[in-house]
């Protein structure tokens, strides 16, 4: 038994006679291997563009509206009422075991100042909670309190869009802008979100304490009203069960029966991720899939060359038979010569695959991601194809009759 | 006396489809140590087969071959493979180097399946180089060296692992009279070290060169004899030898 050692050089000799042919042959793995990784890739990160999308929203989350009533007969749409309260936050919050945080707000716009600047933004009453729920960082200054929103106070947390285009370079903590002609004192700066799934700029919004909303700037009939309810199961288990919660807490206190209709709705934003999580790795498993068969393809390449060359080399198998080979060292021989040829191609498919990721994400802006992993697999996967269209063609030069193979011209 | 090869009674048939090939009908014979044989006969009498036999290529029909006082033909095919690795030496016709190998390479290709370290196959296979007188060609491909030279490193294979006996099947075919005659000498010259060498030839200048000449015909022995070897006389340049 020849040591693997031996055989590598005996490899790479062979190779090196023909070089022309081994690159050729490697070319079939060389864009299998490349096209796998680069679809992963591409495929893995527009999942992950998209499922970072969804979670920038917040994770398990639940987010209650007001629901559809009817007057007089008519009925409206979605949220085309006003039956959610504070009341009703604090006690989903308060009796509601599975929930951990609750962010009621009431949504607004209105033109906002600041020295000789001015911008339109989304504005939201909030209270402490929303931080939290919507999985915020606060770069610079601090949250809104529970003793902003009880005392509603003039303090406002701003968006980096807001930042941007009011401040452009000043430092806007401590500052003094105008919400719609009331002053309010910038406490905090919001970090960056970006888009949501919906394309919309999160981060054109300004946070102001709930009270302050109901009563100051948005003006309501109903000042304890909110718009929506967000609810933020204590982790994801536990999200149907607090779900279940909140419906029968909800029912009970707006007195919901038989000669009651269901005044709010409650949707399940965790439902949306999972949904597109699964059709984009649908996406990069059909594209894996395609890209193998490519690596299929090559893998005959490599047998069909590794046969011409035991056919070829009839000669050199029957004299290193008689002088003392063992049908293992033949084997061992062609199929490292083949696993050689597929590795090497691997090797160059992986470095053209993830060059390739990086052109189309650079060119079209899709983030890519190359793991470890895929590296792994498609390495071995490549070694793997070596051996499995190698054995055959290793298997016939280590049945060869050294007798006839000695006489072969 | 050291009994080297031990044939007794060996038929081997080919089976060609339909046709029965009865290429050896028993034959029985024995080599001591340090004989110098020749094995003669037209083609197709039997000679390659009993060659190949003798090779552990091919194992008989029926009869058995002791080698060094071994069964060869209870042996599995690695064990066979070892014994060719270990105990034979060949010498072929059309010489049967690698190419694009060198000569050293070459001469080193059975260490290597014996498994000898890198550094001890170098000096076996240089100290092997020597004795053919081409130590100084070590490092030329197959394709540089001349005929003879090419014959020469076969020769210098065969040895390198110190067998039993060298098996020459017509070593001489492919070679012009001179070379010959280079090539016989150092085949004796091997012989008088003591090493025992059966050669397959048809050619009867070429057997006049060895002390024992078995001739073959139709499957069997029809002569057996001691010989009065001439003496190969070397062209000069392998007189350093």
């Amino acid at each position: 038994m020849t040591t693997l050692w031996q055989s590598l050089l005996i490899a790479l000799r062979a190779l090196r006679v023909n070089k022309m042919r081994a690159l050729l042959t490697m070319l079939g793995i060389i864009i299998g291997i490349g096209a796998v990784i680069a679809m992963v890739a591409i495929g893995s990160g527009a999942s992950k563009m998209i499922s970072d999308q969804i979670s920038s929203i917040g994770s398990n989350l639940l987010l209650v509206l007001p629901g559809s009533v009817t007057s007089g007969g008519m009925r409206s749409g979605a949220g085309g009422t006003q039956t959610l309260t504070y009341d009703d936050a604090r006690a989903i919050k308060a009796e509601c075991p599975s929930v951990g945080a609750v962010a009621p707000s009431v949504r607004g716009s209105g033109q906002v100042v600041f020295g000789n600047q001015n911008w339109s933004t989304v504005l939201f009453g909030v209270t402490p909670d929303m931080v939290t729920v919507r999985d915020w960082t606060i770069v610079a200054g601090r949250n809104i309190t529970q003793s902003d929103v009880d005392g509603a106070t003039k303090n406002c947390l701003i968006g980096q869009t807001v930042v941007d285009n009011l401040f452009g370079g000043t430092d806007p903590m401590g500052k003094i802008i105008r919400i719609k002609k009331i002053p309010f004192t910038v406490v905090g700066i919001l970090g960056r979100k970006g888009q949501s799934p919906q394309g919309q700029d999160q981060d054109d919004v300004i946070y102001v304490p709930l009270r302050t909303a109901q009563r100051k700037l948005l003006g309501s009939q109903f000042p304890n009203v909110v718009g929506s309810i967000m609810v933020q199961a204590k982790d994801a288990e536990v999200l149907d069960k607090a779900e279940e919660e909140v419906t029968e807490l909800l029912n009970q206190r707006h007195r919901i029966g038989p000669n009651r209709e269901v005044d709010y709705t409650i949707r399940n934003l965790s439902e949306l991720l999972a949904v597109t999580e699964q059709s984009s790795k649908v996406m990069s498993i059909l594209l894996g899939a395609v890209a193998s068969i490519s690596l299929v393809v090559g893998g005959i390449g490599i047998m069909n060359i590794m046969l011409v060359s035991v056919t070829e080399r009839t000669r050199e198998i029957g004299i290193r038979i008689a002088i003392g080979a063992k049908k293992r060292d033949i084997m061992l021989q062609f199929l490292t010569e083949a696993v050689l040829l597929t590795t090497c191609g691997g090797i160059i498919g992986m470095l053209l695959g993830v060059a390739g990721a990086r052109l189309v994400a650079s060119l079209i802006g899709w983030p890519t991601l190359i793991s470890v992993n895929t590296i792994i697999i498609a390495f071995g996967f490549s070694a793997g194809v070596g051996v499995f269209f190698g054995f055959y063609p290793a298997r016939k030069a280590a049945a060869l009759n050294p007798i006839d193979a000695l006489r072969y011209e | 006396m050291d009994e080297v090869v031990r044939l007794n009674d060996v038929v081997k048939i080919y089976t060609m489809g339909e046709e029965r090939v009865e290429a050896m009908k028993g034959v029985s014979f024995t080599v001591n140590r340090g004989e110098f044989v020749s094995i003669m006969g037209a083609s197709g009498s039997g000679k390659s087969t009993c060659m190949n036999i003798l090779g552990c290529l091919d194992v008989p029909t029926s009869g058995s071959y002791l080698l060094d006082g071994v069964n060869v033909g209870e042996l599995s095919a690695d064990a066979l493979a070892e014994v060719r690795n270990k105990k034979l030496g060949f010498v072929f016709q059309g010489f049967n180097l690698l190419a694009r190998t060198t000569a050293r390479q070459n001469v080193e290709l059975p260490l290597v399946y014996a498994q000898i370290p890198a550094a001890e196959r170098k000096s076996r296979a240089l100290e092997a180089l020597e004795k053919v007188g081409l130590a100084s060609r070590e490092g030329h491909y197959s394709n540089q060296l001349s005929g003879g030279q090419q014959q020469r490193v076969a020769i210098a294979r065969a040895l390198v692992n110190r067998p039993s006996i060298i098996l020459a099947d017509e070593p001489t075919g492919n070679l012009d009279s001179r070379t010959t005659i280079e090539i016989m000498a150092i085949f004796q010259e091997l012989n008088r070290q003591g090493i025992t060498i059966i050669m397959v030839t048809h050619e009867p200048d070429v057997a006049e060169f060895t002390s024992r000449h078995i001739i073959f015909r139709d499957g069997l022995i029809i002569s057996d004899e001691p010989y009065q070897a001439k003496t190969a006389v070397p062209p000069v340049e392998v007189e350093k030898l």
